[in-house]
């Protein structure tokens, strides 16, 4: 297996994009570090700056104004790099479906690598999208 | 030949980017702990470099050659420094006269490396840490050569690390005495800012200005920057060491002193929060460098 890769799998550090969320998804984000989840133990870090990512968690529905941005900031991301789509805002656009402001689902604008979907998701399914995404991984190396 | 190794191996590049890798560890360990987590397991650090090695770089077309280049000064510097302190403590003898002018010279070239890559990406967010970086350097560097100073004069008027050593294993070590214990005080709160954590984190500050003097560094040229600081988490410790803890130089003593002194570096970043810079300015050029000039008086008067 692929030293480099392996080592990916066990450092991933996230850079957190809300594009327009509510703000629950980021606050289940923030409690994967308190020490009822610590996910520090699996080397998973949130970071400042995109060019220091691994891992982008998307939340909320992607609206006109974040689109080119949203596009902006995978651009500036150094390869490999994964994107996670927290829930259903990102997933399917939820209750913002037939807004005038919401035209695409976030699949339709970036590779999405794993979906995580609930309204917040739980610490727990975060976690396990986590869990699924290194495995997924580990299996393409 | 074995100027070569020293440099390389032990107890230069390899020994300290191991030893300071597994330092960030405890830093990272005690840190967690001190939050009631459970943190990462040994070789974290190590695994991201590593990760780090395998990501793409990316370079602003500003200035290419001195943006790749300037983590290289850095760590070239402290390499030496590293081999060079280490020298003094295994074998005091071997150390050549005025090498802790040299060492105090070297340890600055991290900060430096930084100002020169943080300018160089033309990245708003990385100017303002670097003026940041810049200030906090001017901060620490007087009371810091202030408590040098100090020790110094208490050692007999030596700029001979070897000789710093030597007299510490005759007459004890430094910081048993009045002017060694509040130069060694400062020292430590210098070596905080140098080692830019919490409370003098504001150059990396990552609420405020994402990761500052980092902020356009990917790939390779960010592992050797991390590398950077992993070394400096292992030489300050260890300069710091030499300084005022000569007196037992075995391998188990200078390994406990270590942890001791790398434990309270940690345990001062979990309990304060970051200064601002002006704060941290008027802290070093107040309080701190009045402390070490009345060390350095103590010291003359023989204390």
């Amino acid at each position: 297996m692929n030293l480099k890769l392996k080592a990916l799998t066990r450092s991933i550090w996230v850079f957190h994009v809300s594009a327009g969320s509510c703000n629950n998804c980021d606050i289940e984000i923030l409690d994967l570090l308190t020490p009822r989840f610590d996910v520090e133990r699996f080397g998973i870090q949130l970071i400042g700056s995109i060019r220091h990512a691994d891992a982008l968690l998307i939340t909320g529905a992607m609206n006109k104004k974040s689109v080119p941005r949203m596009k902006k900031i995978y651009a500036q991301a150094p390869k490999p790099c994964v994107v996670v789509a927290v829930g259903q805002c990102a997933l399917s656009r939820h209750m913002f479906r037939h807004s005038y402001n919401v035209e695409e689902p976030l699949d339709s604008i970036l590779p999405v690598d794993v979906y995580i979907p609930g309204c917040p998701p739980k610490p727990e399914a975060i976690i396990d999208g986590i869990v699924k995404l290194v495995a997924k991984l580990r299996k393409n190396a | 030949m074995k100027a070569i190794f020293g440099y390389l191996i032990f107890p230069g590049f390899l020994f300290s980017a191991c030893v300071g890798l597994l330092a960030g560890w405890l830093d990272r360990k005690v840190t967690a702990r001190i939050q009631w987590r459970v943190g990462p397991p040994w070789y974290q650090n190590f695994v991201d470099i590593v990760k780090l090695l395998g990501k793409e770089t990316i370079v602003p077309e500003a200035g290419r050659a001195t943006f790749l280049l300037s983590p290289y000064l850095g760590l070239l510097s402290l390499v030496l420094v590293s081999a060079i302190v280490g020298r003094a403590l295994l074998a005091p003898s071997e150390s050549f006269a005025g090498d802790i002018i040299v060492v105090v010279y070297l340890l600055v070239m991290p900060a430096i490396a930084l100002l020169i890559g943080a300018s160089s990406s033309r990245n708003p967010l990385a100017s303002v840490g670097a003026s940041r970086e810049m200030k906090l350097l001017l901060g620490y560097e007087l009371p810091f050569i202030i408590a040098i100073l100090t020790v110094i004069i208490k050692a007999g008027v030596t700029v001979h690390l070897g000789e710093i050593v030597d007299h510490q294993r005759n007459f004890g070590s430094l910081i048993f005495s009045p002017s060694g214990a509040i130069a060694f005080v400062v020292a430590l709160l210098c070596t905080q800012a140098k080692l830019g954590l919490v409370p003098f984190d504001m150059s990396e500050a990552e609420q405020e200005i994402m990761a500052g003097v980092l902020i356009e560094y990917s790939g390779l040229p960010l592992a050797i920057f991390k590398l950077n600081k992993a070394v400096l988490l292992y030489v300050m410790p260890v300069f710091l060491i030499s300084l005022f803890l000569g007196k037992d130089t075995g391998p188990l003593f200078v390994a406990l002193k270590f942890v001791a002194i790398l434990v309270a570096v940690v345990l001062i970043r979990n309990t304060n929060p970051r200064l601002r810079i002006d704060q941290a300015l008027r802290f070093f050029w107040g309080p701190v460098t009045v402390l070490a000039l009345l060390g350095l008086l103590l010291a003359l008067r023989g204390f």
